[in-house]
């Protein structure tokens, strides 16, 4: 088997790998269609690609790369305003490492840096509070963005800020929230998903109970799963378990991280700041409802939206980018014409080739050698014809 | 971001403020530990445990061996570094 001695137990590895197959024979429609099992979360994708998941499972399984990486969902406008953000005199503008590198419709904050704007990379939302302290003249402002992994952190954070009683801190709010999105692509038309891989880090927050629609609602199995190739593993096994079965549960793989009601401190620290947008723009696919999280009107002055006005153009996404069919699995990322060509993670046109946890620089990265050849050939070819 | 990184809380810093600081493959790091803190588990209780941190925020307890597959996995997978880099350059 091509890759299983990389794992930490490949004897445990082979096994799970020789009951999908035998699991899989009794699925009767995998004899007509693939089944498709989608794991959402960016950190899953990059394990899968990583440790070349895919290639160990049956034919008759397709892994579809969700879009559970924040930084790759980020609409351009929304790059734009924090852009304008940060090139006010006053600002210091802080984000994640991974948050500078993501393309707006004219630059990104890596570029506006160059170009002369205060943008401080921090690792932590309290490494930029602890900068307003320091600088009380100027306005710091963090970029936050991520799922209820990151939420609670932003969210305690002002909550130290008001502790603190500091007036110079804000945040440009840019959280999303799991369960919309994974509703919304259960409701597009034409998708046939037939079970989820759930995110274990949001899990870790919310808990079990937000993904119960999944199977009680939409009749599909859903498991809770840790980042080890082997939890992987063990999630797909238990996932073409159910289908086999004709089950549809929420299973908790990753219990030794994720208790089943989730992390009540962190829950209640969200409760108290943030709230849902009634909309939120996602980059490739649009507006989905309930699915932003904003800063309550108790905490407004630490809302930069508020306390600055920002521009929020909305921006569509260039025509040759492919992204929104990717995150939703109707294509592969080899199959956006721009892959690996105008669109490469030194130059990325898309979101999904900015971090590694997006789906195409996982593909470009660890993607096999002889589909990559394959596709530079197909693309000569057609490049060839008149 | 989202993965997170596995650390042994060390020091408490500021119980009044849940600081502590967390001990990162030979990187010291101070962390909010609010999210592992309740009635049950105190602030001083929290010393000598193993938690995974998140930007900052200890999310919550693992065990110690756990911990220790956790941060040989992330390393494999090029994550530590990266993780421990930005927690030391920053802040650029
Ligand atoms: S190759 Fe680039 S533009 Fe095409 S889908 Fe991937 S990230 Fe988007």
């Amino acid at each position: 088997m091509k890759y299983v001695d990389e794992f930490r137990d490949p004897n445990l590895a082979k096994s799970l790998v020789r009951e999908i197959n035998e699991l899989v024979e009794v699925i009767e429609f995998s004899k007509q269609r693939p089944i498709q099992l989608m794991e959402f979360c960016g950190g899953h994708t990059h394990t899968i690609f990583r440790y070349g998941i895919e290639q160990l499972l049956p034919k008759c399984i397709e892994l579809v790369h969700g879009p559970g990486c924040p930084v790759c969902v980020l609409p351009m406008g929304r790059v734009d305003d924090c852009v304008s953000l940060a090139q006010r005199s006053e600002v210091i503008l802080t984000t994640f490492g991974d948050a500078m590198r993501v393309p707006g419709s004219k630059m990104s904050l890596l570029q506006a840096k160059a170009d002369g704007a205060d943008v401080r990379m921090v690792y932590s939302p309290l490494d930029a509070l602890r900068l307003a302290h320091e600088n009380k003249n100027r306005e710091v402002i963090f970029f936050a963005l991520g799922f209820e992994t990151t939420m609670p952190s932003t969210a305690l954070t002002v909550l130290q800020a008001e502790a603190d009683g500091l007036d110079n801190f804000s945040l440009f709010c840019n959280h999303i929230t799991t369960v919309p999105i994974i509703e919304s692509i259960l409701n597009t038309s034409g998708m046939q998903l037939d079970g989820f891989v759930a995110p274990g880090h949001v899990s870790m927050v919310v808990g079990e109970k937000p993904f119960n629609f999944v199977a009680e609602k939409y009749k599909k199995p859903i498991v809770i799963t840790g980042f080890e190739p082997l939890d992987i593993l063990q999630s797909i096994w238990l996932l073409v378990k159910q289908i086999a079965e004709q089950r549809a549960e929420v299973e908790n793989q990753y219990a030794r991280v994720v208790a089943s009601r989730g992390n009540r401190q962190a829950l209640a620290a969200m409760e108290r700041v943030f709230e849902l947008r009634e909309f939120f723009e996602w980059r490739g696919l649009g507006s989905i409802d309930n699915s932003g999280i904003r800063i309550k009107d108790d905490y407004a002055r630490f809302d930069a939206e508020r306390k600055f006005a920002v521009p929020n153009i909305k921006i569509t996404d260039p025509k040759s980018c492919q992204c929104g069919d990717v995150l939703r699995g109707a294509i592969k990322p080899w199959q956006c014409k721009v892959f690996a060509g105008a669109c490469t993670p030194e130059t990325p046109m898309g979101a999904l080739m900015v971090s590694s946890e997006g789906a195409c620089a996982a593909y470009y990265n660890f993607g096999s050698l002889p589909d990559l050849l394959a596709l530079k050939l197909a693309r000569e070819n057609q490049e060839a014809l008149p | 971001m989202c993965l997170g990184i596995p650390g042994q809380i060390v020091e408490i810093v500021d119980p009044e403020k849940n600081l502590a600081k967390v001990a990162i493959s030979g990187i010291r790091r101070e962390v909010n530990i609010t999210c592992i803190v309740d009635k049950d588990h105190p602030v001083n209780s929290c010393l000598g445990e193993w938690v995974l941190v998140h930007v900052g925020f200890a999310m919550t307890r693992i065990e110690e061996e756990e911990a220790k597959k956790t941060l040989a996995l992330l390393q494999e997978l090029g994550e530590a570094q990266k993780e421990l880099e930005s927690m030391t350059s920053t802040i650029k």
